[in-house]
């Protein structure tokens, strides 16, 4: 569909009133993160936002991150999805199948070249084209051809930012995310597993009101909401301050919601919004419901040991990696003892010859 | 004026998120810079740590004063000034009564209530059509 009406031209044909609009904004400014003394400007900015036409790729994924946006509660996603986006292509949501569907995509692509975001969820294999295919197109195909004439790509989920589960060891697929793959258009990425509703239309909400991307972080993450570790934001960081921990799961310590970190939490090294955004329309967010937090939106969060491991421990690796690193420490200074001889020794030849 | 007689003043000192105080003291600023400068302060709830318990105590202590709004645009929204005068508690809810934000507004009258320019013109235009319809017919 190309780019024509405006959000407020579309939202006066629904008979939207003024203040229903200012709500819609303050609602969009929060879930943005924008301070709310900038809610004024975002109205304006919405106001004269044209809708962008967005094509959405699902590659290696388990839908989950398409089932987090539709459950994004504010505003309503259909809200979004219909009346401020154009939605060309989402082979999980379209009524439209086969080669009906690929016409809509290279439709939406002529039309908006150049303009059009794309968005993906899911990993690309690079181990053997026929892993995952859509209407016969290979994955890799399908995301280098569509995006060409796109102003940006969103990677939706930690699959499509780093790889996710697919990329885990042994990687059986060749995953990787999309910028691996894709190195001349703006990437931003949303990772989480799945990303936060709220942040996947909060993303979508900015790229609308001001036609540019958010500020982001050295992994291409928008600062707005992966700006602060967990930790930083977590409402138990106290008890971490004080020393007060639970050790087990039902020990008094996790009784009295006492920091989580000896069971596994990666909050300190995890930046995500949960601890503030929160999960289930705001509901709680794992460590308030008493779980480590897993790390998810940090890349090979699979790869890095136990989750119920304290950090402290698992940076060592498992028992078996350890023994493993032991004997091949003892072989390396063996090896580098050997050659340290036997160039002290070259050297000693040497010397008399000098 | 009741402030938070009920509260006892040792949730206070419950550590959890250790915000429940500074939001109150960010409150209690934003007063003290309306009445100065006629500067207003929003404080997003959905941005701030608190443990759970932690948004009902603050609501507690605020507690409810004189006046009660209810809006019903896209769902409904709920303006209540606390008993602290210029300090109001404005609840947003989507169409299935889910909340969309909560937030503390510092100000003489929350913007939400206020009637919009565009909206009035459209009632004025409105108005005027059903005058014309009336006086063409007498």
């Amino acid at each position: 569909m190309k780019q024509t009406s405006t959000l407020g031209d579309n939202l006066n044909n629904l008979g939207i009133s003024r203040r229903a609009f200012v709500k819609f904004c303050a609602a969009t400014g929060s879930m943005m993160a924008l301070p709310p003394m900038l809610w004024p400007q975002l109205v304006q900015a919405l106001e004269n936002a044209r809708r962008p036409s967005v094509i959405w790729l699902s590659f290696q994924e388990c839908t989950g991150c398409s089932e987090s946006l539709t459950r994004s509660h504010s505003p309503t996603v259909e809200g979004l999805i219909f009346d401020s986006i154009s939605l060309d292509y989402h082979h999980t949501l379209q009524a439209a199948s086969g080669a009906a569907a690929e016409a809509a995509r290279l439709q939406a692509m002529e039309e908006n070249f150049g303009k059009y975001l794309v968005v993906v969820d899911g990993s690309i294999p690079l181990g053997n084209s026929g892993f995952s295919t859509i209407a016969g197109i290979s994955n890799l195909d399908m995301l280098m051809e569509t995006v060409k004439g796109a102003a940006a790509v969103i990677s939706i989920g930690t699959c499509a930012s780093f790889g996710g589960i697919a990329h885990a060891s042994p990687n059986p697929t060749g995953a990787v995310g999309v910028m691996e793959l894709v190195k001349d258009k703006p990437i931003i990425n949303v990772s989480g597993c799945p990303p936060i509703p709220m942040v996947i239309t909060g993303v979508l909400s900015h790229y609308l009101a001001f036609n540019s991307l958010p500020d982001l972080d050295h992994l291409h993450r928008p600062k707005a909401f992966y700006g602060h570790s967990i930790h930083d934001r977590c409402y138990r960081r106290s008890y971490y301050d004080k020393g007060q921990f639970a050790e087990s799961f039902d020990d008094e310590g996790a009784k009295k919601g006492w920091c989580l970190y000896k069971l596994g939490c990666k909050g300190p090294t995890t930046y995500n919004a949960c601890a503030t955004l929160k999960w289930n329309q705001g509901v709680s967010f794992p460590i308030e419901s008493g779980h480590p937090c897993l790390g998810c939106s940090e890349p090979d969060f699979w790869d890095k040991g136990s989750f119920y491991a304290a950090q402290s421990t698992t940076q060592w690796g498992t028992g078996e990696t350890l023994a493993t690193a032991a004997v091949a420490g003892v072989a390396v200074g063996t090896a580098n003892a050997i050659i340290a001889r036997r160039r002290k020794k070259q050297a000693q030849q040497k010397e008399p010859e000098s | 004026m009741n402030l938070a007689q009920t509260i006892d003043v040792k949730f206070y000192s419950t550590p959890a998120s250790g915000n429940v105080l500074p939001l109150l003291f960010e409150i209690r600023h934003g007063l003290a810079r309306w009445l100065e400068t006629g500067e207003q302060t929003v404080i997003d709830l959905g941005h701030i740590p608190l443990a759970p318990g932690e948004e009902e105590l603050i609501e507690a202590t605020l507690g409810k004063g004189e006046v009660y709004a209810q809006l019903k645009v896209l769902g409904s929204s709920v303006i209540i000034e606390t008993t602290i005068p210029g300090a109001w508690l404005v609840t947003h809810y989507n169409n299935d009564d889910e909340i969309m934000g909560k937030y503390v507004e510092v100000t003489d009258i929350p913007s939400i209530l206020k009637s919009q320019q565009a909206d009035m013109q459209q009632g004025l235009e409105e108005l005027d059509r059903h005058l014309t319809k009336v006086a063409n017919l007498q």
